[in-house]
Order: C-alpha cells, then structure tokens, then sequence
C-alpha cells in the first residue's frame, strides 16, 4: 500500500497542555474507506486525538495529512472533516433543515446545491419529516441522526465520531450501531470512531487502535485484539467477563503453577519459538473448556465453585485454580451449584502468553 | 399480552389512613410564615407609601404633621412642578431638563457597554488565547477598586480627550466602569453553553462573528436582559459621577434631582421632593416590571453550569 491509499496519516503527533504530555510521538494511518475506532478508558487520549485530527485543538508538534494533503496548520473546515459529537451539539435556534445547512452556508454553496444535498442526506437518515423541527422537539436518536446529516451534507472525506452513541440508551445504542454499520457500507467514507464502549469497537471497527496514557497499545483488527493481544493491558481490557491471568513460569515449552502442568505445544510463539522465565497465561473465560467437550482437551483438571452468577443467556462461574480466583463462562442452562467440583479442559493454542515484566506477548 | 398472572394479596390487616395526607390551611406553621412575610411587606411599602400619599398633598395639609394620613385634596400640581417647574440655580424647567440628558446618556452607555462586554466574554469564554487568564483577572480586578480612588485620574483623562463636562465623556465613563463585572456576567453565560456546540460551528466552518452572531446570540436573550437591568439601573440611579463629569447644562436626572431636594433657599416643598424623587426612579421600576422574569431566569442561568 503506498502513501495515496491512505486517508489520513499522522506523523510523531505531541500534543501538550503545559506539563502534562497528553499525547507522545503517535503515528498511525488510517486506510481510504477505513472505519477505525480508537478505544481506550477514559482519560487516554483518544478524544484528545480526534480533537486533534480535526483541528480544534492546537498540537505541539508533528504532522497530520488528510487525503495526502498535510492539513496540520489548517482550521477544520478547511480538512475535508464532519464531525459528530456525543451531546449532538444541535444549533437549538435552528431547525433541522437550517442546522444541516449551516455549514454549507458558511462555504457559500449555490442555494439549489443546498437544497439537494439537505434533501439527499435526510433520505439517507430517514430524517424528511423531521426537517421543520427544532431539536428540542426530537428524541435522542433522532437528535443523533440529525448530527451525522450534518456531517454528511458537506460531502467530506473523513468522518470523525466522538463517543457519539454514549448519551443514547441501551436499545437504541444496539439500533444505531447497526445503523452506523450500515452507513458506513453504503458511505464507503473513512470513519474514525471514538468510544470506551468495546462492543460497539468489536462490530463496527475493520481495525482497533487501543490506546492508554496517550499511547498506542495494540493497533489490529479486532479478531488480532481478541484473540492476539500484543500486552497484558489490551488482553485485560478487551473481553468481558476480563481475562483470566496465572503467574507462573515457562520452561521447556511448559507453562507451570503450583501444580498445574500446561504444555504449550501448538501454542503461536511471537518469535518462533519459546523463551524460559517468569510468564504470565492469560486464558478468557470463555475458553475454559466445560461440558463434554472436556477430554478432546489438551490439559484437564478440576475446579472448585465458589459462586454461581446466572446472567441469563450464559452463567458465569468463579472457581479456584492453582491459588488464584478465574472466571469460566458455561452457558445459560449449566446447572452447576456452589461448592460443586466441576471438571474443565484447558487448550494452549487460545491462550496467551506474556513476559512478567515487560508484559508482552510471547 | 394483556393478561398477567394475577396476584392476590391479603387485605384482612390492613386499615387505617389511606391516600394524601390532609393539610390544614390554617395551622400554626402558615400563621406564622405568612405573619412574617405581611410585616415585611408592610415594612418595606410604608416609605414608598408616604412618598406617594405626600406628593399627592397640598403643602397646608402636608404642615398639619399626620405624614400616613391619606390625602384629603388630591393634587397633581407637586408632580407639575417637580416634572417642569422646580428651580435649580437660575434654570426653572424642573427635572424634565435632566430627564432628557439622563436618556441621552443612558442609551448609548448601555449599548456600547453591552456590546462590548458581550464580545469580550465571548472571546474569554471561547477563544482562549495567551495571557487570557491574566487579562481577564486584571479585568476583574477593576471591579474591587473603589470608584473614589478613580475620580481624579479620570477628570484628567476627560480634560486631556476634550470630553470634560460632555454627555459624550459620561458615556465613556459609564462603559468603561460597566465592563469588569459585565464581562464576568457574560463570560460566565457563555461558558455555561456546551464547548461542542462551539466545536461544531467552527467545523460548520463558522468564524469568530459567525459564531457569535449566529450561534451564541440567539441563546443569549436572558443574560442580555440581565446586563440590561444592571446597566439601566446603575447608569440611571448614577449621582457621582454624573456629578463630577458633567455641568450644568448636562446634568442626569439624579444630579437635578438632588439640586430640587437639597435647595436651601425658601420653603422645603416636601410635596413636591416627593414626586420629584419618584419621577427619578420611575424609569429603573419600568425596566424592571417589564423584564423581571427574564432578569429571574437569566441570572439563574448565568449561576448555574451546564
């Protein structure tokens, strides 16, 4: 891929407020029709890094191309960038037609122009009965679709999205991430996507960049996230119920703790082959092995239950193994009790390995 | 899915007051609140009483000493002649002669001041830029000088403009002392609008004046009655300054006023003070009574956050 297919590139990017160094030497591209989500807690910098990538916050030092043009001393109007935000951020005064027009009145576009793209873009949000009305007089979701028109009206390159289902409740969050997904296909627009929500990061996104204390962690598709976290911190924030982490030691290609023995063969070692030393196994939940299926497993051992949480769809369990408290997902029908001893298999090649101390995958 | 499972309960132990609990109309704790209030709205009252029942008597009869009997003749000649006929030095044209030059100062001090101050709250609030902070304390700052210490510089500063004595150099006076307290007023309200609001005009591509003429003013009605009231009534009740910096010729209302009320020559017209002095304050109860509930919300929204 050269430089042209790229639709927004970012170059040693600082970014600080005083003394506080909010963002350090970020580089990251973003491809032509990509949707990537920036996920991180919050406080890391990833709306920090939008706010950047827009325009509307001043960076230190680095460089931002959109589209191949370097767009760092631009304002955001000049950066082929629509914006939607999390509070909607509605003109109240406005109606719908005249908040969806505004930006296009700013860039003096012919009055007919105006009116087709307005039109255009209120078809493709289902948003026509609506357009006389006052934001005031809409319901969260329609406020929302209300934002994206805005940004879509102006014919951009690149959509900026900060947390912008976060105000919405659980349903029509559910919708509008469908809904977005389905834009987004049909848009074929660069989307860069905030939000500390990692469902919405795992079906939206063609790729996640995690980040933490303004730094990328991980940046991959989110089957690579989930399944190859590059460090303990993405392992632990990706997935709920959270990892499962077992201090031990490698050897031999044998990770051991206490008296569990688990041979590693089969397992995807970073560099080829298997190091010694103090490790740390990172198994999920949902892929302690339970049921049936537990002799096909390569290790198998019993477990204590300490205690039973129903969820509904599936049950979580908490069980002691070699000293430490996990976590097992079954599902919703296991009839397991606290107290019970259940039997469960363990398979090296979906677990993970990272170094104890500099806590990256092994 | 109308039907559910009904659920029956057992009603046998229960008895006993049921639904709201009634309230009395006249239970002690009512006696005493609106006792209270009454006495502090008659305290308050008596003095605009006695003014009014005063100007509406015949000096004769203000001289018989029963100051909170009602009048016997009602008489609006005090008013007459507090309005158009009350000798100040050498002029005899009443307060009408300061009532036009208190509106020909008044006006353009509490639109430029407004003006002004809303554009410097506007660009503290939202375009921060270096050194805002420091200027906007030293700004504020002006607010906690006492006037006193001002008066001269002032006087030299007018004389040296060539405004001295002029409605003109009032005018600058006004707008310049308006503006530490006005800026915070309107700094305050237009931090309270959310910053994405702002965010999203400037990626509209609106501009510095596009955003506050098209964004932030049409959200801004209730703080602009409020910096109306503060100015039309502290410009409007002004004696100090309209004393200093002004002459006779263009003396405010206030200044007049305490010519006619304080002139030791010849009989003391307690009728005619009386009207005069409500004439003088007319103008601010005006302003009030028409924009109170917006001066109520606009203040409430100037306190308050997000």
């Amino acid at each position: 891929m050269n430089s042209s297919n790229y639709s927004v590139q970012i170059r040693d990017l600082d970014l600080h407020f005083g003394e506080v160094k909010v963002l350090q030497g970020l580089n990251l591209d973003v491809g032509e029709g990509e949707f990537l989500v920036l996920l991180g807690s919050s406080g890391c910098g990833k709306s920090t890094l939008l706010n950047c990538i827009a325009g509307l916050l001043e960076i230190t030092d680095g460089q931002i191309f959109i589209e191949g043009q370097n767009v760092t001393w631009k304002e955001p109007s000049e950066r082929g960038i629509g914006m939607v935000f999390q509070s909607y951020a509605l003109y109240p005064q406005m109606t719908v037609e005249g908040n969806l027009s505004f930006g296009l009145k700013n860039a003096r576009v012919a009055k007919d122009e105006i009116k087709r793209r307005v039109a255009r873009a209120a078809e493709v949000l289902q948003i026509e009965p609506l357009l006389k009305r006052k934001p005031g007089a809409l319901s969260g979701g329609q406020r929302q679709r209300v934002a994206i028109g805005r940004a879509l009206v102006r014919d951009v390159d690149v959509f900026l999205f900060d947390e912008p289902l976060s105000n919405l409740d659980a349903k029509l969050r559910a919708d509008l991430r469908v809904e977005l997904k389905r834009l987004h296909q049909q848009l074929k627009n660069t989307m860069i996507y905030v939000t500390h929500d990692q469902v919405e990061a795992m079906t939206l996104a063609d790729r996640i960049a995690i980040m933490k204390d303004g730094k990328i962690m991980q940046l991959g598709t989110p089957d690579e996230i989930y399944n190859r976290p590059q460090n303990r911190y993405v392992a632990d924030f990706i997935g709920s119920p959270s990892m499962n982490f077992l201090e031990g030691t490698l050897e031999n290609a044998e990770f051991s703790v206490g008296s569990l023995k688990l041979p590693m063969t089969g397992y995807n070692f970073v560099n080829g082959g298997a190091s010694n030393g103090e490790t740390t196994i990172g198994i999920r939940p949902e892929h302690v092995i339970t049921g049936e299926l537990v002799n096909r497993a390569s290790v198998q051992t019993s477990v204590r239950v300490n205690l039973v949480e129903p969820m509904g769809s599936d049950t979580l369990i908490y069980a002691d193994l070699a000293g430490d408290q996990v976590r097992i997902r079954m599902d919703g029908h296991a009839k397991v009790c606290t107290g019970d001893d259940l039997a469960i298999g363990i398979d090296a090649q979906r677990a993970s390995l990272f170094d104890k101390k500099t806590e990256t995958r092994l | 899915m109308a039907d559910t499972t009904p659920i029956s309960f057992d009603n046998s132990a229960i008895t006993g007051p049921r639904g709201a609990k009634p309230r009395r109309r006249l239970s002690r704790r009512n006696i005493f609140l609106y006792g209270t209030l009454l006495l502090i709205s008659v305290y308050y009252l008596l003095p605009l009483y006695v003014m009014v029942v005063t100007s509406l008597k015949g000096m004769p009869e203000i001289r018989m000493g029963n100051i909170f009997s009602p009048p016997v003749e009602i008489t609006f000649q005090p008013w007459v002649t507090a309005w158009s006929e009350a000798c100040t030095g050498i002029n005899c044209d009443g307060l009408s002669r300061g009532f036009g030059n208190s509106v020909r100062i008044l006006i353009p001090s509490v639109a430029l001041s407004i003006v002004i101050a809303s554009i410097n709250g506007y660009a503290l609030a939202n375009w921060r830029f270096k050194g805002s902070e420091v200027f906007f304390t030293i700004l504020i700052l002006g607010a906690f000088i006492p006037y006193q210490t001002m008066l001269y510089p002032i006087v030299i500063l007018l004389r040296e403009l060539g405004l001295m004595g002029s409605i003109g150099g009032l005018v600058l006076v006004h707008t310049i002392f308006g503006m530490p307290i006005l800026t915070l007023l309107f700094r305050n309200y237009f931090s309270s609008i959310p910053e994405e609001l702002f965010k999203a005009a400037r990626v509209d591509g609106a501009g510095f004046w596009g955003i506050y003429f098209r964004i932030m003013l049409p959200m801004s009605l209730p703080i602009f009655v409020v910096a109306m009231i503060l100015q039309v009534t502290g410009i409007w009740n002004d004696f100090l300054f309209g004393v200093i910096y002004t002459k006779p010729a263009t003396y405010p209302m206030t200044v007049q006023l305490n010519n006619i009320v304080n002139s030791t020559q010849g009989v003391k017209e307690y009728n005619v003070n009386m009207a005069a002095t409500l004439l003088t304050g007319l103008v601010p109860l005006v302003i009030y009574f028409i924009s109170g509930k917006l001066f109520v919300r606009g203040i409430a929204a100037g306190a308050v956050k997000g």
